[in-house]
């Protein structure tokens, strides 16, 4: 195997992992933990692509992963901070509880 | 294929496995970390040293504690007894597994024409002129959404103000 398939199929695990937890997990913190693996795993495709691709001196791919950890750190703290919210107002965590908006 | 690739990405996809199916949520966090340090270390080994770099001190070093300062200050929701899982688990599992089985085909079926030759891998210094001379903009606009993120999450936190 190439290492560009190499890194794909990780890539592709490592998002499937994610899939599977953000839908199947009932708490939500680990439901954000997934969203970030997912974001993982599309980053390796960025810099495996960038690496292996066509012209890696124009380092796009490199600069896409960056910006793209720097939104994911606002978007970790913001989910978080708005889980803790949701704790402070429903008592718990539990996905399975939120449910005002059900009719 | 290196064999250190193929320990680190036995390591990420395992510890990420673990990361969302153990019981305890701590130690979920755990893999989780050790997921991301997996993941530094292939693009480490891909030869993309300033992102490897960055996955550490950002995921690894910040987004982790995050996670787990947020584990510490939601105990107690009584949610560690009950079941992990949806009620229809099945049906949330089939749409991953399909997801990720076509991706994996996908892969499969494809073929790729290495430019493996080339060993030119970007050193930081490279990734610095480029942030500071074409990528500008777009690293002025990440800090101010950094700033407004820090803001806004100091503010969903903040507790809720008594209605006089």
């Amino acid at each position: 195997m190439s290492p560009l398939a190499g890194c794909l199929v990780v890539s592709a695990l490592l998002f499937g992992i994610g899939l599977t937890g953000a839908l199947l997990r009932r708490n939500a913190i680990i439901v954000l933990i997934s969203i970030e693996l997912m974001l993982n795993a599309a980053n390796l495709n960025f810099l495996a692509f960038w690496r292996f691709g066509g012209s890696p001196e124009a380092l796009n791919g490199m600069m896409f992963v960056v910006f793209s950890i720097g939104i994911a750190a606002a978007e970790a703290a913001v989910g978080l901070a708005l889980i803790v919210a949701v704790y402070r107002h429903f008592k718990s965590t539990d996905l399975t509880v939120l449910d005002s908006l059900k009719g | 294929m290196s064999i250190e690739f193929v320990i680190l990405a036995v390591v990420t996809v395992l510890a990420g496995l673990a990361a969302i199916t153990l019981r305890n949520l701590v130690h979920c966090a755990l893999c989780f970390a050790a997921s991301l340090l997996g993941v530094a270390g292939l693009f480490l080994s891909i030869g993309a040293q300033f992102a490897g770099f960055v996955q550490v001190l950002v995921y690894v070093g910040a987004i982790s504690i995050l996670v787990v300062f947020a584990i510490l200050l939601t105990r107690g929701a009584g949610n560690e007894e009950g079941k992990r899982f949806f009620g229809s688990p099945i049906v949330s599992a089939a749409i991953a597994v399909l997801l990720g089985g076509t991706l994996l085909t996908c892969v499969a079926l494809s073929s790729f024409t290495d430019a493996d030759a080339r060993r030119s891998t970007a050193t930081v210094r490279q990734v610095g002129e480029k942030l500071m001379t074409s990528h500008v903009l777009a690293l002025e606009m990440i800090a101010l959404l950094l700033t407004v993120a820090l803001l806004g999450a100091t503010t969903l936190a903040m507790p809720e103000r008594k209605k006089p």
